[in-house]
């Protein structure tokens, strides 16, 4: 005899959980219970946002499914700015939900929600668990759909009564056999051939590097891609990491926050490798105009995806690691001498130099600095705001990752991703930066860090106002700061030091890298405020 | 221009909702949808006429296959498909004009279902077309209300075979 909590707990060991992220109720106690049991280990987040953030962290970190877990009602609600977030960014994640008895749903009791209903647009699919006999097969399925294909966050809620339930035996299934969802895995051999016929015609090319690139797991053979064929890179937010940063063949992110020399090789070229990117309309602001004057070639898993933002002239759709293997098979092309040599002119002279103020710190040239500080392999995670285009501008990387919430532009995502990147990898350096807004929206995770002492490092950029709209009504309404106003307060060294995690607080550059040297070679948390103007400009 | 869309799904519950709410937040603007079970029982299909241009129909397709339960999605061409909807028609008429009513009926193959003192119910199953064609022929007489269940569509076998 099983109980359903205990088929689920080993359901997760089935799949090699090792730690899940989560928060309890009433609703959810049985499987916490079982759970508490095992070897699994469950962190206790301070918000549910949180646990899924976690988990995305976690999941991006190891490239395996990130599981966290929430009780009914406002727990699991709570949950959904995380869930939203990780399904923009198409993180490998489950979210298992506690949910009202069975007989109870409909009826609006206590701490009930419908959220496989609310969730709907927000997952790549849910599960409301009708019998307790169902869970091994949708466990399976749960965890096969949010790794395979365009990962993305899978919702099983379960209603206590099913957790309470019991069956004979557990045999979890093997296989899974869901007729509708058969992701195509290798790209049509006849689209590839016609891309790399068309490649040959091309005197511009540029390609143009998605999160897809990484989550494929392609980042080495996408470098050998680049190195054989010498095409200029250039990426999308997601996209950063892919290439090393001092790579002269990379030329930065696109985008309104973006390189100017990087938006100018895309205007320029005549054709452009779209890899695992979806166009997003931060990445390109007007595609329909740029399809007119160049041919697009469009690998993605997501068929979806191609042709949804941008007219594409070659779809490919496929795994990008098979669909790079397929190109290297067969590619016999060198990109131009005098297309690289332009691009290399637009790199130096279109960079913009930072513009410092006396008495703060310059961020662009600290983050630039610390790059060379992190070991090899450390994971940098920005928040969301200037803070999130300071560092994917400046922040160089070759062997490390860079990870934020790209499409949901989620706040408060860096802190709570970097617990579940340092849970995913305790040997690496990770650090969060975020900006005095971000850091107020999830400084209660500094509580899960103290409790687990956790060597997460954080880095607040704290320029008293929310600097990106700060910055949007400066240029469009008139420097009227309507609502972005944070004030001096309130004392980060002191709410540091409230959890027991040491701090400092740094006002120039030579200080901030310094401080940051002894930081990162501690082996205990930090946070390291960084006093900017508000004036500092997100370029 | 009006597509038909023919759309195999798991037969689970929820799936009508995942599907359908599809629609409205990818801003797809659907005419109807018609869903039952399937010679399969574990298979339901879901019958739509959207209105759109290519894109809006590619869009829908794609997007409509990432739902998982959705096992096929088939976009039917103007001659491939034979299409027909059941409607019940309740219009005003009094004594003296039951026979024009009648006289429609019979020659539109609708068939009466009720009739009462003040009032006569039709049904009528056919094309969108000729629904149209009835509904304009018993205008004049007061339309009471009409319930409609939005269009299903089956393949058209001799023009498939006529085409190979």
């Amino acid at each position: 005899m099983f109980s359903g909590a205990e088929i689920m707990v080993k359901c997760l060991q089935e799949e090699g959980v090792e730690i899940v992220f989560g928060y309890p109720g009433a609703v959810i106690c049985p499987f916490f219970d079982e759970l508490y049991k095992t070897d699994i280990q469950a962190v206790l987040v301070r918000q549910e946002q949180n646990a899924a953030h976690a988990a995305s962290g976690y999941a991006r970190a190891l490239s395996r499914v990130g599981v966290c877990v929430a009780t009914s009602g406002p727990g699991a609600l709570n949950m959904i700015t995380g869930i939203a977030t990780a399904y923009m960014d198409s993180i490998p994640m489950v979210a298992i939900t506690g949910q009202v008895k069975s007989d109870q749903l409909g009826r609006d009791v206590f701490q009930e929600a419908d959220i496989t209903g609310a969730c709907e647009s927000f997952v790549k699919h849910s599960y409301l668990v009708k019998h307790t006999a169902d869970l091994p097969r949708i466990f399976k399925e749960a965890f096969h759909i949010a790794a395979t294909g365009r990962p993305g966050p899978v919702l099983i809620d379960v209603p206590v009564d099913v957790q309470q339930g019991t069956v004979e035996d557990f045999v979890y299934p093997d296989k899974v056999n869901i007729i509708g969802y058969k992701p195509s895995v290798s790209g049509h051999p006849m689209q590839v051939k016609r891309a790399l016929e068309i490649l040959n015609q091309s005197e511009r090319p540029v390609i143009v590097a998605g999160g897809g690139v990484l989550t494929s797991g392609a980042k080495l053979r996408f470098r050998e891609f680049v190195k054989k064929t010498n095409i200029p890179v250039v990426s999308t937010m997601m996209g950063i990491g892919t290439m090393p940063s001092e790579d002269p063949l990379y030329v930065g992110m696109i985008g309104s926050h973006g390189k100017k020399a990087a938006n100018k090789a895309i205007h320029d070229s005549d054709l452009i490798i779209l890899c695992g990117a979806r166009v997003g309309d931060r990445a390109v602001s007007a595609p329909d105009q740029l399809a007119e004057t160049t041919t697009i070639i469009h690998i993605d898993i997501d068929p979806a995806e191609i042709g949804k933002n941008m007219k594409t002239n070659i779809p490919i759709v496929g795994d990008m690691k098979n669909v790079l293997n397929q190109m290297l098979q067969a590619v016999e092309y060198t990109a131009p001498e005098e297309w690289l040599r332009n691009i290399q002119e637009w790199k130096q002279t279109m960079a913009v130099p930072p513009k410092s103020f006396e008495g703060y710190v310059e961020p662009k040239s600290f983050l630039q600095k610390l790059s060379g500080m992190m070991r090899t392999k450390g994971i940098l995670i920005a928040d969301v705001g200037q803070n999130q285009i300071w560092c994917a501008n400046n922040y160089r990387l070759s062997d490390g990752r860079f990870f934020t919430s790209g499409g949901m532009g989620t706040m408060g995502y860096s802190v709570p991703a970097a617990v579940g990147a340092k849970f995913a990898r305790p040997n690496r350096d990770v650090v969060a930066v975020c900006g005095d807004g971000s850091f107020q929206m999830m400084f209660n995770e500094l509580a899960t860090i103290a409790q687990n002492h956790l060597n997460v490092k954080i880095i607040v950029m704290r320029n008293t106002v929310l600097g990106m709209v700060h910055e949007l009504q400066d240029a469009f309404y008139g420097s009227r700061y309507a609502v972005t106003e944070l004030e001096e307060k309130p004392d980060f060294q002191q709410i540091a030091a409230a959890y027991g995690i040491a701090s400092a607080c740094v006002s120039d550059n030579e200080e901030a890298e310094r401080v940051a040297a002894e930081m990162l070679k501690s082996d205990q948390p930090f946070v390291l405020v960084c006093n900017v103007h508000p004036h500092t400009s997100s370029r | 221009m009006k597509y038909t869309l023919s759309v195999l799904v798991e037969n689970h519950p929820g799936v009508l909702s995942k599907v359908s709410g599809l629609f409205s937040r990818r801003g797809f603007n659907i005419d109807s949808l018609a869903v039952g079970i399937t010679e399969d029982s574990n298979i339901s299909r879901i019958t739509i006429v959207a209105d759109g241009d290519e894109y809006v129909i590619e869009q829908l397709e794609k997007q409509l296959n990432k739902v998982i339960p959705v096992i096929k999605v088939r976009t039917f061409r103007q001659d491939e498909f034979i299409s027909r909807e059941l409607s019940l028609i309740k219009v005003n008429c009094p004594a003296k004009q039951r026979l024009d009513i009648m006289k429609i009926a019979e020659l539109m193959e609708a068939r009466i279902v009720d009739v009462s003192l003040n009032t006569m119910t039709l049904q009528f199953a056919d094309t969108l077309e000729r629904f149209e064609t009835l509904i304009d022929l018993l205008k004049p007489y007061g339309i009471r209300e009409i319930v409609r269940t939005g269009t299903v569509a089956i393949e058209k076998d001799s023009a498939v075979s006529r085409k190979q």
